[in-house]
């Protein structure tokens, strides 16, 4: 398409523009968190500072923890339920997947109160397991409907073929689908990663009194309740917070915007 | 069941099926699906979350739309849906338009930029937009350095701006998605539709409206859905910027729901928001599918 030098140089103003608008939020905190001030010493130094008053550590140790749990049971149970929903027919099938296609809609909020209190009859707040089985059953919601859109578009010859060899539906999944997956999985991984790493309702609600079972935005959002006058260590803090994401999204991220998009606009 | 059957062709019924479901399913009802339904059985009663419940019937649901509070949290939620989702969707239009007819270079750098926001924590955004609202942040300097201090404020502590001003994080925010959503939909447009409307005399602003736009109702679809339900669960963006205020011009729904049972001791009437948040959800999600479908045929 022949586009004149004029519009050329306006398309690349608009372009830049709308970059530095998208970056600047987080240039910000990158810059902020290097500078000194009262409490700061500046430079990389801030970071050990924030880390140790912050507690930083046992923060992004919690967080590795739920994120790693949430990840990998969900993505097995997505795996199996969506190999399920996707090639199988069996009785209720339709309705028992609208049923979970309703947990992607479904907001924290409506199910944190009734989940807290039940969590709190049997004990079960202020544990790991507050924090981590609402998010797999979250994730484990979105995980099955990825899945499915999945195995139902890949190819039924290659199952018919896998079958007349004699394999089992457990072989044909595990040996012949899962490998095909493999880009699905990996857009799935990298979501249910960052979503779990991300979330801060349900880890507020659940965790109310035990301190070493905080995840790292709600760790940080202590830590700026506390930090009012001085930015640099804040920023250092919310800088370690984002920095697990932000590095594996700038790894993965031509794969994964391409796997993002193409879920969206299936089915 | 005989060998036979469970060897069949795909597509033959296999009773297997519910066990391969059955985990998934399991952890879902337990942690989901049962919460939910608790949530709609709890919104019928009046309780404190320690002493005995009484029965008030849609007592609640009353409450929610009679109380002023409550009542304007979800107003608030309306201007956020225009901050959040429909200013999105026109910045996005534009842009991925523009970026679409020039095919201009850097694209993939750009595409990475814009989308960064979506994967940094929402609490972290907080902390950068706090800083940049305070009343010493580039906001404030830059509207001094043009002249303009009369407008310079405190913006998240403002009665009239402080919506505004949240919104506008949203709008950073899912801009960029947008953006990356209708990029993807364009580029798969078929180049002949634009020579044809090219041969037809048709200039960069029809062939817009006749060809590009008609092209990406799918994917317009999908962006409002998850920009829409974005702005109605926004609570870690409000607890962290303005906990609902200043007064309680900036609560939303979805911090009400935190507010009322965990600080007030609401349960009921908690359980009664987040049940109405969740059927404004349902309701606008299958509304807009529903749109997308009907338009696409």
């Amino acid at each position: 398409m022949r586009v004149s030098t004029s519009e050329r140089t306006l398309n690349y103003v608009i372009l830049v523009a709308f970059a530095i608008f998208a970056l600047y939020p987080i240039i910000t905190i990158v810059v902020a968190a290097l500078q000194s001030d009262a409490e700061a010493p500046g430079g990389v130094s801030n970071f050990s500072e924030a880390w140790d008053i912050g507690r930083f550590g046992s923060y992004l140790r919690t967080s590795v923890l739920v994120s790693t749990f949430v990840v990998a049971i969900s993505t097995v149970l997505s795996i199996l339920a969506g190999y399920a929903f996707g090639t199988m027919r069996f009785r209720g099938r339709d309705l028992l997947f609208y049923l979970m296609l309703l947990g992607i809609m479904m907001p924290a909020e409506a199910i944190v109160v009734p989940l807290f209190f039940d969590l709190q009859a049997i004990g079960l707040t202020d544990t790991f397991w507050a924090i981590a089985l609402p998010q797999v059953a979250q994730s484990v919601a979105f995980g099955t409907f990825w899945l499915r859109a999945f195995f139902r578009s890949s190819s039924r010859s290659i199952i018919e073929a896998a079958r007349l060899d004699g394999a089992s539906t457990w072989r044909i999944l595990w040996q012949v689908l899962v490998p095909l997956a493999r880009p699905a999985l990996v857009t799935l991984v990298v979501l249910t990663f960052m979503w779990t790493w991300n979330e801060f309702l349900i880890p507020l609600v659940m965790v109310p009194s035990n301190e070493s079972l905080r995840t790292a935005p709600l760790g940080l959002s202590f830590f700026s309740g506390q930090y009012t006058q001085g930015f640099a260590l804040l920023a250092a803090g919310a800088t370690i917070v984002a920095l697990p994401v932000v590095v594996l999204y700038l790894f993965l991220q031509r794969h994964f915007i391409a796997g993002m998009l193409e879920g969206a606009t299936k089915d | 069941m005989s060998r036979t059957r469970t060897a069949g062709p795909p597509g033959e019924p296999r009773r297997v099926g519910y066990l391969y479901v059955l985990p998934a399913f399991a952890v879902y009802a337990a942690f989901a699906l049962y919460p939910l339904l608790k949530a709609v059985y709890l919104s019928f009663w009046d309780w404190d979350g320690l002493t005995l419940a009484t029965w008030v019937g849609l007592g609640n649901y009353a409450d929610v739309f009679g109380d002023e509070r409550l009542r304007a949290s979800f107003g608030h939620a309306l201007v956020l849906m225009a901050f959040f989702a429909v200013l999105p969707l026109l910045v996005g239009l534009v842009l991925a338009a523009v970026l679409h007819r020039a095919k201009v270079r850097g694209l993939s750098f750009f595409r990475t930029v814009v989308f960064l926001p979506q994967v940094v924590a929402m609490v972290v955004i907080a902390v950068a937009w706090r800083r940049l609202y305070s009343p010493d942040g580039s906001l404030n300097s830059v509207l001094s350095a043009i002249g303009l201090d009369s407008w310079t404020r405190g913006w998240l502590g403002d009665y009239t701006f402080a919506l505004p001003a949240v919104g506008v994080i949203g709008t950073w925010f899912e801009s960029g998605l947008v953006t990356v959503l209708l990029l993807a939909g364009m580029s798969r447009i078929p180049r002949e539709l634009y020579e044809a409307a090219r041969i037809d005399g048709a200039g960069p602003v029809r062939e817009f409206f006749a060809v590009t736009l008609p092209s990406v109702r799918g994917e317009i679809a999908v962006a409002l859905t998850l920009t829409v339900i974005a702005a109605l669960k926004t609570f870690d963006l409000i607890y962290m910027t303005t906990s609902g205020g200043p007064g309680h011009e900036t609560t939303v729904p979805s911090y009400e729901v935190y507010r009322q049972a965990f600080e007030l001791g609401h349960v009921g009437l908690a359980s009664t928001i987040g049940v109405v948040l969740t059927a404004i959800i349902f309701v606008i999600s299958f509304a807009i599918t529903r749109i997308g479908d009907r338009v696409t045929d």
